[in-house]
């Protein structure tokens, strides 16, 4: 073979659809080599026997009662935002601003449940601050899609800016509040008479949550993939000019998505508040309204498939704190091994689209050809 | 080229073909959509890479992985879509990306475009801005940029679907010459009276496999599209009396502005009949979308009016109105607007999704029904014999007589009153060109309203029974289908009213 005609070493091509069952061996190949990858980096940096670690991280994730109901507890926030996420994202609308939304929720179930507290029944300040919550929530999110909808502003930088006005207001709001003076700490807010606070299922003080959540996930898979609205979402996502070609009133449509996602958002913000915490810090978000977007992408908007990746990178951050713990390793070697496993679950989806061809394997136009008549649709 | 096979996903583009181009020769590359014509000629000028077969220069195997590559062969490609910096002049495009010895002289530069364009025959002033030029312009800059690098084979794709008649003339005059100074021209169409008009051999390609060559002038249009569609096919299109024509759409004094306020319609009346086609003539942006997207009430009108005609003679304005609105009055307007899968469709929903769009808000229910879309998803692949695996599958999977198609039979479920389209044959082959003027046919005797912009002025001339010819966004002129002559209608597109004939 002369040089002049040397076939590139390797050249990428696009797959012909893959049916699911590939793609999932695919995937699941993915995750058991970032598991190597994990071990190996563990070996390297740590020395200790990866095994264990792996062991360690399963131990902090399920190990006793307790821990699962944390698990649950942490799980079933980070789901909720992610279900927030998934209509805006659908309509291509990039929200970021889930953590200000979600933050300006719980800052409202707050101020009813200390401006409220033993004036009015529990049950009262639970509706009000749950109304509240939602609404500001939605108006939080609205604000940014309504400005997209009339002059098409950009809504990341709008939804990021307002992340920051939220934290800003909490803040201020927690030095007013703060308890006791000069803690620059809320507290735990009505520890006494336990007004505005979630009941508990009968000793289970994180059940409600986590059927609240499970319940939204469930309406937010059916609203996307059954109804008008939600195929409305569908269409504006694809193309805004079709849409109007349709009929579709496009800013009506990013407007209303918009106040349902913030909705959801300033939902969780109120589970958090009222059903868990009972109190508020500027931190409370804790980076979830951008996480719940990674676990949006990656179930490709589909409700009930997050429940498995936001299930996944709880178990990963619990896990973390618990090696940290037992084994003396710095926090954030969990948030390596997560990168580690991210990375391979997100690398996955590029071989499940294309064919990388090494020189001298002819596979390709094998496989073309014999998908022959059917897949050539000419 | 031998052997060349090259797939995309499952799609092969090219099977196992075989080429040869000869030295000083203009040969055709015929073939109708997707039949792999483009994809063959881009491995040869080094865009994509054949994933088996040899390429053989003077009978030397040889590598071309990259457009450069192509370039020290000789080897020069003009695209459909023109790629030049707008901002830059002619002879900054020309020498845009050329590593030349020294500093960039854009004088000596110059200088050497004019000795091009003086043996060739074309006309660039180098110094000329591109968004000052014309689309014929362009080009013109483009096939210079590639002549001096010093291409001795010239890859045309498409060139005269952008041109009118008396600029293809001129493509042509330009492309003889070439030929006499000894370069290879291939120039890649699917309009047949150009094969014949320019060329010394034409090669066939039929669903990525090469089918032969013959000399141009020992062959005649028929052999050529039976060897391009595979059998025997009829090139008439018929045109049905109209049958009780009465006003439908009266516009009157219309003039649109685009976003950056530039006049697209300029004082525009007519009127559309129902049970009659009236065809829309003109360069491509000479205010066709803007005309339709305002009857179809996407478009913000600055002034005039737009009514709809009942059958009792009462008119209705449409000005004003979006789609949903006009819906909402009851009348039923149908769209096949330009950019399909932009606009009509949803590229990447599937085809009962599709179907939902016109249909998807009736009932009273929050939920969608997709059991009579689906249905009806089915009836058009039935009828309209769309090529898909199912009605499941993504529109954007299918090939663009398909997506027409699919679109096209959408459009015509609702039975329309009035039917709009524009380029509605745009990108599909023969047959499937065939198709859509039998729907057309069939829609105008069932007393629709059909208005059809078009490309084609041979299919114009041939289908319409009247035909609006725009220029710059005026009427240029309103002529019968069956009395109209192509070479007037291409000046009236040009100049308004026709102007002086200046042969």
């Amino acid at each position: 073979m002369s040089k002049a005609n040397r076939e590139p070493l390797i050249h990428i091509t696009k797959r012909k659809e893959m049916d699911w069952k590939q793609a999932w061996i695919i995937r699941v190949i993915s995750i058991v080599c970032a598991l190597i990858v994990c071990a190996l980096v563990t070996m390297v940096m740590t020395g200790q026997d990866p095994l264990s670690i792996f062991g360690a991280i399963l131990e902090g994730a399920f190990g006793t009662e307790r821990k699962l109901w944390i698990l649950g507890k942490e799980t079933a926030v980070l789901l909720c935002v992610s279900v927030a996420m998934a209509p805006a994202f659908r309509m291509k609308f990039w929200n970021l601003g889930g953590e200000g939304q979600m933050l300006i929720g719980a800052w409202l179930t707050a101020a009813c449940m200390i401006y409220l507290g033993g004036k009015v029944p529990s049950v009262v300040i639970i509706l009000i601050s749950l109304i509240g919550a939602i609404a500001i929530g939605a108006v939080w999110a609205g604000i940014p899609a309504f400005f997209k909808a009339k002059w098409n502003t950009n809504e990341v930088l709008f939804t990021l800016m307002m992340n920051y006005v939220a934290i800003q207001l909490v803040a201020y709001y927690i030095i007013i509040w703060e308890n006791p003076k000069g803690s620059f700490n809320v507290g735990i807010i009505n520890q006494s008479t336990r007004d505005g606070w979630l009941p508990y299922i009968g000793s289970f003080q994180y059940l409600l949550n986590i059927l609240v959540v499970a319940a939204v996930t469930v309406l937010m898979y059916v609203y996307l993939q059954y109804s008008k609205h939600g195929y409305e979402i569908a269409v504006v996502g694809e193309s805004q000019s079709t849409a109007r070609y349709v009929g579709i009133k496009v800013d009506r449509v990013i407007i209303r998505t918009l106040l349902v996602s913030g909705g959801i958002c300033g939902l969780c913000g109120f589970l958090m508040v009222a059903g868990t915490d009972h109190t508020i810090t500027t931190t409370l978000a804790g980076g979830r309204g951008f996480l719940g977007i990674l676990v949006a992408w990656l179930a490709q908007f589909n409700s009930l498939a997050m429940v498995l990746v936001s299930l996944l990178l709880c178990v990963m951050s619990r896990g973390a704190g618990e090696i940290s713990t037992d084994y003396g390793l710095n926090q954030s070697f969990g948030d390596i091994l997560t990168g580690i496993i991210l990375f391979f679950i997100i690398g996955s989806e590029f071989f499940i689209n294309y064919r990388i061809n090494v020189r001298g394997s002819d596979k390709v136009i094998k496989e073309a050809k014999s998908a022959g008549p059917e897949g050539g649709l000419h | 080229m031998r052997n060349i096979t090259k797939t995309f996903g499952t799609i092969v583009a090219n099977d196992d073909v075989s080429l040869d181009i000869y030295k000083g020769e203009i040969l055709s590359l015929l073939g109708e959509n997707g039949s792999g014509k483009t994809t063959l000629m881009n491995m040869l000028s080094g865009i994509y890479y054949p994933d088996a077969g040899q390429i053989l220069i003077n009978g030397q195997p040889v590598t071309i992985s990259s457009p450069r590559e192509a370039f020290e062969y000789g080897i020069g490609m003009i695209h459909q879509h023109f790629k030049l910096v707008d901002v830059f002049s002619a002879a900054e495009n020309i020498v845009l990306g050329l590593e030349e010895e020294g500093r960039l002289d854009l004088v000596r530069a110059g200088e050497r475009i004019r000795k091009i364009c003086d043996t060739y025959g074309f006309d660039v002033d180098p110094t000329q801005k591109i968004y000052n030029m014309s689309v014929s312009q362009k080009q013109t800059v483009e096939i210079v940029k590639v002549l001096y690098r010093g291409a001795d084979i010239l890859i045309l794709d498409e060139p005269t679907a952008v041109l009118t008649p008396q600029e293809t003339e001129r493509l042509f005059a330009v492309l003889r010459n070439m030929k006499k100074d000894g370069k290879t021209v291939v120039i890649i169409t699917h309009k047949l009276h150009e094969v014949e008009e320019i060329s010394d051999r034409v090669a066939v390609l039929r669903k990525g496999k090469y089918i032969g060559d013959m000399i141009t002038s020992q062959t005649n249009a028929q052999e050529m599209t039976n060897m391009m569609v595979g059998r025997e096919v009829s090139l008439n299109i018929e045109r049905p009396e109209p049958v009780n024509p009465r006003p439908r759409i009266r516009v009157d004094g219309l003039t649109v502005r685009s976003a950056d306020n530039v006049l697209k319609l300029d004082d525009v009346t007519f009127t559309v009949n129902s049970g009659e086609i009236l065809g829309i003539a003109g360069i491509s942006g000479c205010g066709q979308k803007e005309l339709l997207e305002s009857i179809a009430g996407l478009q913000k009108v600055e002034s005039g009016t737009i009514s709809f005609v009942n059958n009792d003679g009462s008119e209705e304005s449409l000005i004003g109105k979006d789609p949903l609105q006009i819906a909402e009055m009851g009348v039923s307007l149908s769209f096949v607007p330009e950019d399909r899968l932009g606009m009509g469709l949803v590229g990447s929903m599937d085809l009962t999704d599709n179907m939902m769009l016109r249909s998807f808000r009736r009932g009273r229910s929050v939920f969608t029904d997709r059991k009579t879309p689906k249905k009806l998803a089915e009836k058009v692949v039935d009828e309209l014999e769309v090529n898909t695996p199912g009605v499941s599958t993504p529109v954007r999977r299918l090939s663009g007589g398909n997506v027409q198609k699919v679109l096209v039979g959408r459009e015509i479920a609702s039975s329309p009153t009035v039917l709009l389209s524009a380029y509605a044959v745009r990108g599909l082959d023969i047959n499937s060109s065939y198709t859509i003027y039998d729907l057309l046919n069939q829609q105008k005797k069932d007393g629709v309203a059909v208005v059809y912009v078009g490309e084609d002025l041979d299919v114009l001339l041939e289908l319409c029974d009247r035909i609006l010819v725009l220029c710059s966004g005026r009427v240029s002129g309103i002529v019968p289908g069956k009395e109209a002559d192509k070479n007037k209608v291409g000046l009236m597109m040009t100049r308004l009213g026709g102007g002086d004939s200046d042969e």
